[in-house]
């Protein structure tokens, strides 16, 4: 019996997040004797997936599967999973995945837990560990139902390099017409996006004003890292919605946080506080994020940035 | 056209979060309850609708009797009729057939509901209703705009926005963006009494066995002591997150 990933791709990329979907898939197949497959739609490279355990690849290549539909998407996983006789389908945190996936949870008749962060446990019939309550709390959630649909948090689990020998197959799903006509695409950002950035680097209300992000922006750069902000800065219009993270704005789950003139809120901690590594930097040693941090300087973002930007690109320069 | 916002009452972004009845479920004592946030944009875009288009604003919620002081506000707030199923959902899959069973027996043009509840952070809620009912259905929906029966809309991606063009019925994950922080609505004292004399309809829900179990909730470990690192030691942080944290 095969265990389904959904590989998602970008442009005919492989998001990075399908490495570790593969990794968790293959982890959990090797306990079990059971088999990955991985259902990618116009991967360029479908034969990558077999460097981290993918043992059957089914890239569909059809201009109608180029662009993202939630309908057209989840009825063509949902044909593969019967199939390939699937119990469980595994699927990551990003935002396409996440609109598919109540749907084939009706469509497979399947229990689905997002936010999963734990391996599978069989000693109480199927459960696993998710993140509820915004990262306040951890869930065991027991599976009742025969399939299963996981929603894999990511940065939950990493990704492990597996050798292993794959087929790819090119099957040709019956496709339906879309019922939502994409009119246009506007990318806010021509860089790593937060959902998919490793480090995140944000800025609250005590840079003062949006004139001074250059210093977020020059940071980031350096990194390599996605921009973030807290609430009331997007309120305020210095930054784009998109970049509003915490409780009621986008979840972080990166590797590093740098947070700069934030104060720690518990709104805005609950959103952030899954990524693995936090660092502060405010003028306020009593501000709360400091009982968050790993590591914090109490000092003016004024002064300490710029710094941290000139001994990050000595760093760089001395490590490349 | 008719309107109907699904509601979930959460507790208050402050709140401490505690279990109870050996961890195995949330401690509502001492927790002041709220509309759930992505709700309460969709809410308050609906009631937009209604202002300007006519629209009727039903709001439904499956919960047990102590949700109706939620529901009270979304009256209070400008929703016309509030519809309660009289059910402690066990899982997501419940609360969205009990949903869909009521819209597949009341037609409505639009649903909306929130991309995701801060409490349980399910996520899964709309999409489920749409494929119960058959109804197209857009995700982290972030603008939504009718003409002559023609919906257009933006969802969030990864990234950036997508613009759609579609029709009606439609169902959408809701949040902001739908409407700005600062045109969420507090309900006024004329608001309130109306409240009363709206309609709350309270209906028994038909069993759904549950697809998932909670067995056991658990608190995260205290965090260990920040480090802090003077600002005139700059380079020590470099340094520590490089080869302390391995994170450059
Ligand atoms: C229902 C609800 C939902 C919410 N959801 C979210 C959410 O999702 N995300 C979110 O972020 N917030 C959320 N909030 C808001 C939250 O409560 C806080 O108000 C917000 O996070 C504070 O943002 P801030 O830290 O940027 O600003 P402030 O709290 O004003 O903090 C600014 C910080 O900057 C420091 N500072 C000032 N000058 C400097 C300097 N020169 N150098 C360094 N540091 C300096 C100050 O010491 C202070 O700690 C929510 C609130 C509610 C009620």
């Amino acid at each position: 019996m095969a265990i389904l990933i959904f590989a998602e791709t970008y442009n005919g990329e492989f998001k990075k997040d399908c490495y570790e979907l593969a990794s968790y898939a293959y982890d959990l197949a090797s306990e079990k004797n059971m088999s990955v497959t991985a259902i990618c739609f116009n991967a360029s490279n479908p034969s990558e997936l077999s460097n981290f355990g993918v043992n059957k690849i089914i890239n569909s290549s059809n201009e109608e599967l180029k662009d993202f539909d939630a309908t057209i998407y989840s009825n063509c996983i949902s044909d593969a999973f019967e199939n390939e006789n699937s119990k469980i389908l595994i699927l990551s945190s990003s935002s396409n995945s996440k609109y598919i996936g109540g749907i084939l949870a009706i469509k497979l008749k399947a229990g689905y837990i997002t936010n999963v962060i734990s391996k599978p446990s069989f000693s109480n019939g199927f459960s696993v560990t998710r993140n509820t309550f915004t990262n306040k709390a951890y869930e065991k959630v027991n599976i009742l139902s025969e399939n299963s649909i996981l929603g894999l948090s990511k940065n939950s689990f990493g990704i492990k390099e597996n050798s292993t020998k794959s087929e790819v197959k090119d099957i040709k799903f019956n496709i339906k017409s879309a019922l939502n006509k994409v009119t246009s695409i506007e990318k806010m950002t021509t860089k790593v996006t937060i959902a998919d950035a490793d480090i995140v680097v944000s800025g609250g209300r005590g840079l003062k004003g949006p004139e001074n992000w250059h210093m977020v922006e020059d940071l980031a750069d350096i990194l390599g890292a996605a921009t973030a902000c807290s609430k009331p800065v997007s309120d305020l219009g210095w930054r784009p919605h998109s970049e509003h993270v915490g409780q009621t704005g986008k979840p972080v789950s990166s590797n590093l946080y740098i947070a700069i003139g934030i104060s720690g809120a518990i709104q805005h901690l609950a959103g952030v506080n899954s990524s693995k590594i936090k660092v502060v930097i405010n003028t306020d040693p009593e501000a709360p994020f400091f009982k968050a941090a790993d590591y914090g300087i109490v000092g003016d973002a004024f002064e300490v940035v710029p710094k941290l930007i000139e001994e990050l690109k000595n760093f760089k320069s001395s490590n490349n | 056209m008719k309107i109907l916002v699904c509601i979930s009452h959460v507790p208050d972004t402050t709140s401490k979060i505690n279990f109870t009845n050996n961890n195995s479920e949330f401690d509502k004592n001492g927790i002041q309850f709220i509309i759930n946030p992505n709700d309460e944009f969709g809410l308050t875009r609906a009631i937009w609708f209604k202002e300007k288009n006519g629209a009727s604003v039903d709001v439904i919620n499956v919960g047990l009797q102590d949700t109706e002081t939620t529901l009270r506000k979304t009256l209070a707030i400008g929703a016309d009729k509030a519809i309660r199923i009289n059910l402690e959902p066990k899982d997501s899959s419940v609360v969205a057939k009990s949903i869909a069973d009521y819209i597949n027996e009341n037609n409505y043009d639009l649903i909306i509901a929130g991309r995701e509840s801060i409490d349980y952070n399910g996520g899964m809620v709309p999409g489920m209703i749409s494929a119960l009912t058959n109804i197209n259905f857009i995700d982290k929906c972030i603008n939504i705009e009718l003409k002559d029966g023609v919906v257009n809309a933006s969802r969030e991606i990864d990234g950036g926005k997508e613009n759609i063009s579609t029709g009606l019925p439609l169902i959408i994950g809701g949040q902001k963006g739908l409407v700005e922080e600062n045109d969420l609505r507090i309900p006024n004292m004329r608001g309130i009494m109306m409240a009363r004399k709206k309609e709350l309809l309270v209906l028994e829900p038909t069993e759904y066995s549950n697809t998932l179990e909670t067995y056991n909730f658990e608190k995260p470990e205290p965090k260990g002591k920040v480090t802090l690192i003077s600002s005139d030691e700059i380079e020590k942080l470099v340094d520590l997150l490089h080869n302390e944290a391995k994170a450059i």
